[in-house]
């Protein structure tokens, strides 16, 4: 549509502004003469509005609002009145005529914002701590009183979580851990190798598979994987009310979401830890078969057996369940802080993983000191 | 392509319309027309395909058959930059307000005029806090974000984002639900200046017959797949169905229909303010 653009006439008689109005008075048209109008408001001295609005053929909410601005000066302007237009220009007139502006948008000096956030960042982070270490003592006082009453563990959603977290992380465990392994077996090959004592690769695989990488690699990846569709659960449950429901009804949260979730934890983790063993190793077999050093299945797992104690496993395999109870309690704990909008559930999703991810790898730290002192 | 007055074309025609979820058909042969300046009422039990027809209109979703035409125009034949203008004259205020939660009233306002308009911050900064008071929402609400509104304040504040544009056609999904009878009534008065100021046709899916009954000049009911009856209300109100008896003759309408000049009438607005006090 062809349109005249906004055009307006300013006079000044006495104290009286006279505004002609011509044309479209729309946002695509008015926008362009909002800053010359102001000005041309700003440099006459009046204490009177008159409007004439014969000429308009269009008027938007912006053409009106801009038209208005010499009345919503208020200490210089004392009256105004209005000539010509249509009865619905002439409410859309008054309306911008007496309409009030809001607060400024909030101030923003750099160097105080920053201060600011640093300080609650601070506060947050004690409050944070706090409220975890609070949601772990309550957590292991459920847990206990659940394994007592057996009565009261659900098993139902406990199955079902175990194959959300479990089974459907197989695959994906088991492939990374392949992959890995046979990067550890490349390495060995290449290093030790030039060495001429390649077949100590089959020993690098098995001790780092079984000791450290399989429990670490599938506890990062559950931590990715289920701690953040708990919190994603949880939280959604708890936008809708969901949880307050449960409350009302008499389920205790704890009993019904929290437990089941590390339970199946508690359960699947190991497995997977150990899948992810087996398959660790076998992609070093399998590298270390075909690659030049030529060392046979058969000579590898003779090899593994002899050279690797079986304490590596089991130094593997204590930690799992560790990983297991502080994924779930993080997840589960960040899904029931969620509140009511949209970019909390985001956050918090966000602040399960890296928590998660976090506690997997201090822990296993904590564990490496530990067997060292122990000589393990 | 003719080019009708415009004064005269409705906003929206539909013919035909069919609409299919699977093997369920909701809307069978669907016909419906909004004239200018009109404010429409649409009705239905729950279920019976309100937005759907709604969210159809507004093109969220194609029709399995049928034609729509906007301003005389059919959906079909706009080009990109029509059907950008087009959507740019419909604006729509969601059951729960859908407001961005992340940003402040301000800036959900701003938004639209950001995408569409090339005017200086300032300027919109201005026009966003207009709308803002043209809803009745006190000044200081612009700073604020959605999760610190009350229900009514959100709905007002959706709808102003919704008039951010200047848009012809307003569509209200449930506007007044979940609000007291105050508010509700508060906003009913606020849509019938509004389109007086802004010149708007209005679609409104309600529930509420006090709505109704304040502020809608035909009523569409859709029953058995299609628009069975569109009229003004007292016409609507006899139309012999099963469905529409019972829902123009329940007690709630009855008492609706009792409330002292109800059609199009500020006083009721003003005797329910005293009613309750204010």
């Amino acid at each position: 549509m062809l349109s005249t653009p906004a055009i307006y006439d300013v006079s000044l008689q006495g104290t009286r502004l006279i505004v002609k109005a011509h044309g479209h008075w729309t946002v695509e048209t008015a926008a362009s003469v909002f800053e010359r109008l102001d000005a041309d408001y700003d440099a006459l001295n009046y204490e009177s509005v008159e409007y004439h609005l014969q000429g308009v053929e269009a008027l938007d909410t912006a053409g009106a609002y801009i038209l208005t601005k010499a009345v919503r000066v208020a200490d210089v302007c004392k009256s105004w009145e209005l000539i010509g237009g249509t009865p619905s220009q002439q409410t859309l007139l008054s309306v911008a005529a007496d309409c009030q502006m809001g607060d400024p948008p909030r101030s923003k000096h750099q160097w105080i914002e920053t201060l600011d956030r640093l300080g609650r960042a601070t506060v947050r982070f004690a409050d944070e701590t706090f409220a975890t270490l609070s949601f772990i003592g309550q957590f292991f006082v459920m847990f206990f009183g659940v394994l007592i009453r057996p009565k009261r563990m659900r098993l139902k959603s406990i199955i079902a979580l175990m194959e959300e977290v479990g089974l459907d992380a197989a695959p994906i465990v088991a492939v990374l851990a392949f992959a890995i392994g046979a990067v550890i077996a490349y390495m060995g090959a290449n290093l030790l190798g030039a060495l001429g004592f390649s077949v100590f690769m089959v020993d690098l695989v098995g001790i780092s598979m079984l000791r450290e990488l399989a429990g670490v690699i599938t506890a990062i990846l559950i931590a990715g994987r289920s701690a953040s569709a708990f919190t994603a659960q949880i939280g959604a449950m708890k936008m809708r009310q969901e949880i307050d429901a449960m409350t009302v009804m008499g389920l205790d949260t704890f009993e019904t979401l929290v437990i089941p979730r590390a339970i199946a934890c508690l359960l699947t983790l190991p497995i997977l830890t150990f899948l992810a063993m087996i398959s660790g190793i076998l992609g070093g077999l399998i590298v270390a078969w075909v690659t030049e050093t030529q060392i046979s299945p058969f000579l590898f797992l003779s090899r593994l057996q002899e050279m690797v104690d079986i304490k590596h496993f089991w130094v593997g395999m204590v930690k799992a369940p560790f990983f297991a109870i502080v994924i779930a309690i993080i997840g589960c704990r960040q899904g029931l802080a969620v509140s009511g909008s949209v970019d909390s559930l985001g956050s918090r999703v966000t602040t399960a993983v890296v928590q998660a991810i976090f506690a997997v790898i201090l822990i296993d730290a904590l564990f490496a000191i530990l067997f060292y002192q122990l000589g393990v | 392509m003719d080019a009708p007055d415009p004064k005269h074309t409705p906003p929206i025609s539909a013919t035909g319309i069919l609409t299919q979820f699977g093997p369920n058909i909701i809307h069978e042969n669907l016909d419906f027309e909004i004239n200018r300046g009109e404010v429409v009422g649409l009705v239905g039990g729950s279920g019976s395909g309100k937005t759907v027809l709604m969210n159809t209109l507004l093109g969220l979703k194609e029709p399995e058959a049928g034609e729509l035409r906007y301003f005389g125009k059919r959906r079909a034949d706009l080009n990109a930059d029509e059907e950008m203008s087009l959507k740019n004259d419909m604006g729509v205020l969601f059951q729960g307000g859908a407001l961005f939660s992340s940003l402040t009233v301000r800036q959900n306002i701003m938004v639209p005029l950001i995408e569409h308009h090339d005017m200086s911050q300032d300027l919109m900064r201005e026009l966003a806090d207009m709308k803002i008071h043209m809803v009745g929402l006190p000044p200081e609400s612009a700073i604020l974000y959605p999760a610190d509104l009350s229900g009514g304040m959100k709905k007002r504040a959706g709808l102003a984002r919704s008039l951010a544009l200047d848009p012809q056609i307003l569509f209200l999904d449930e506007p007044t639900a979940g609000l007291d009878p105050i508010g509700a009534h508060a906003f009913d008065t606020l849509i019938l200046k509004l389109r007086e100021a802004m010149d708007l046709t209005v679609l409104m899916v309600t529930h509420d017959l006090d709505s109704l009954y304040a502020i809608c000049d035909r009523v569409a009911v859709l029953v058995d797949k299609h628009i069975a009856v569109y009229d003004s209300l007292d016409v609507v109100a006899k139309y012999d169905h099963p469905w529409v008896q019972e829902y123009f003759g329940g007690p709630r309408s009855r008492a609706a229909m009792a409330t002292p000049g109800h059609k199009k009438s500020m006083k009721g607005a003003a005797s329910m303010r005293a009613a309750a006090g204010l």
